[in-house]
């Protein structure tokens, strides 16, 4: 090796070799180890790893209706959470752009929930659900206040929807309001001027140019609500009777409560590929309705 | 000002309705601190009311059982040495895969944004074999090296877009006044990217600062408890304390509370950067 290529070959391990390095051993190779123990018995203790094939997916899609009710409680989760967090997202960046004299105090509002970590607001939450709406219902008598939040099954889950919104809606709100500020203003004022309403321009103009916009925050959106785990265990840790158990708590149950690694594992692999194709098929989706003012 | 001469009748109204929207978003934070001041007799009569009497003694006691300054300051450790880290790794990969772009580059970037999908779930399992295997679990320093690995796929992400936007004559100009691939990088490069340093840092403190699972398979001393880890094992010990707890839950939120208003602007910013990119 001459000179020339030898240096070029030092620049580039100084450069990238750290972060490659990091990068191959903490997610490459646990990430292959992975799909590997997917097919074995690892029980995650002792050393003998046998090879079972299909087993444990056959298993999964077959018998395990713990997971296929974690599966459908994530889903229902995402498709409810992921449309009203983009929705009041949109909406409180939609009023915040209009000249309000309070408008900076009410960003910084919106956005401060997003700021604390996910277990900690599901404990904040468990005692406003316990001990606060039920002095909120003695005061004002509403019956929303005087359910069982967290006891019941229904109320549960929307308990954690009413708490997953607060958190998230401020942060796709920033996006939102990045994006809303961008609209040339020319084109809504000859809009105005040619006597477009209200809806007409929101429909006709703002929506599609924001769409970059909608992209992004729906893919945060998705995977932040299929990826839950702090706020479930935080909030109900997954009960009533196991009907708010996303499928991140159950893999982790699976794999680090019953030691049933192999088994966990397998769970990772589906989670990952349904996670992978649905942000990929919604990113797609998305992207080709963004247009260019 | 342009803005407050269009002020209608119409915007008095959206603004009252969201002061009204925003109050409704601050109760959360009314119980949390209100009720931390209150003896438990007091809590448990009427979480709504003001205190009756002040019990300040509520914070002393949460913060010696949480031990509070120790996990503040493993807290802190952790998320300042991993984001200055990841921040400087992850910077110079994005810059040399932007300048030399040869094959093995491209497999590298397309690996990196790839990895982007994994969700950690994914990983956890066979990550705590790989972490025993190479001596990582149970340390600090083993954590922040996780974070490096977790960490860098976005981070490479965010500075090479940022890169592509940096002229070249400029390097090409300091390489003619004879600067050395090192130098013309902290000397010209590192200084220009200064935006996308504070946006990275932004977005990974506040990743690394809220986590909680990943501590929680690696640590396992109670001495090198975060603040979430610490108030899950408050969480465990003390059931339906509340006015314990509460205390406890306001001193864990208030670190990330006061870096959030102080920066706020960055934070905005960071966040809308990181979108764009993202």
């Amino acid at each position: 090796m001459n000179r020339r290529t030898y240096l070029k070959w030092a620049h580039q391990l100084i450069f990238v070799g750290p972060a490659a390095l990091f990068f191959i051993l903490i997610m490459i190779v646990p990430f292959l180890l992975g799909v590997y123990y997917s097919f074995t018995d690892w029980d995650g203790v002792s050393g003998k790893v046998d090879w079972i094939g299909l087993n444990n997916f056959r298993q999964i899609f077959m018998e395990d209706t713990q997971f296929r009710e974690a599966f459908w409680f994530t889903a229902r989760f995402t498709l409810i959470g992921v449309v009203l967090t983009n929705v009041l997202g949109f909406f409180l960046a939609y009023f915040l752009t209009k000249p309000l004299a309070t408008r900076n105090i009410l960003r910084t509002v919106f956005f401060m929930p997003n700021v604390i970590g996910g277990l900690l607001l599901g404990f904040i939450w468990q005692f406003i659900f316990i001990k606060g709406f039920g002095a909120l219902g003695e005061s004002t008598g509403l019956g929303f206040f005087k359910l069982a939040w967290l006891g019941t099954e229904n109320t549960a889950f929307w308990g954690i929807v009413i708490v997953f919104v607060w958190q998230t809606a401020g942060y796709l709100m920033v996006i939102y309001i990045s994006s809303l500020s961008n609209v040339p203003k020319d084109l809504l004022e000859a809009a105005e001027i040619d006597g477009a309403s209200r809806g007409q321009i929101l429909k006709s103009i703002i929506i599609p140019l924001v769409m970059p916009a909608v992209t992004v925050s729906l893919f945060l959106a998705i995977s932040w609500s299929f990826k839950m785990y702090d706020l479930n265990l935080s909030l109900t840790k997954g009960g009533p009777y196991g009907s708010t158990e996303s499928v991140a708590m159950n893999i982790y149950n699976e794999a680090f409560a019953r030691n049933n690694y192999g088994l966990g594992t397998a769970k990772a692999i589906i989670f990952f590929l349904i996670v992978a194709v649905i942000t990929s098929l919604q990113v797609k989706f998305t992207k080709s309705r963004e247009v260019e003012a | 000002m342009d803005a407050l001469k269009k002020y209608r009748a119409a915007t008095g109204i959206t603004e009252l309705v969201m002061i009204a929207i925003g109050l409704l978003f601050l109760i959360p934070f009314y119980f949390l601190t209100v009720n931390s001041v209150k003896s438990f007799g007091d809590l448990m009569s009427n979480a709504a009311s003001l205190p009756q009497a002040w019990e300040w003694e509520n914070y002393r006691k949460a913060w010696e059982i949480t031990d509070f300054p120790a996990a503040f300051l493993n807290s802190l450790t952790i998320t300042v040495v991993s984001n200055l880290a990841l921040a400087f790794f992850s910077a110079t990969a994005a810059y040399w895969m932007v300048r030399h772009n040869t094959r093995l580059n491209r497999l590298l970037f397309f690996l990196f944004v790839a990895a982007m999908v994994i969700p950690f779930q994914s990983i956890m399992i066979p990550l705590v074999k790989v972490g025993g295997y190479l001596g990582l679990m149970d340390s600090l320093y083993g954590l922040i090296i996780c974070y490096l690995g977790f960490g860098v796929p976005l981070s490479i992400f965010l500075f090479h877009g940022f890169v592509k936007s940096i002229p070249l004559e400029i390097e090409e100009a300091a390489r003619v006044d004879g600067s050395g691939t090192l130098g013309l990088f902290y000397r010209i490069v590192f200084p220009l990217m200064k935006p996308m340093f504070v946006t990275v840092i932004i977005l990974n403190t506040l990743w690394i600062w809220n986590d909680y699972l990943l501590p929680s398979l690696v640590l396992q001393s109670p001495g090198d408890r975060t603040i979430p880890i610490a108030t899950y094992a408050f969480f465990g010990q003390y059931t339906k304390q509340w006015d314990l707890a509460l205390p406890a839950l306001v001193l864990g939120i208030l670190p990330v509370i006061v870096f959030f208003l102080t920066m706020q602007r960055y934070v905005i910013e960071g966040i809308t950067q990181g979108a764009v990119k993202g």
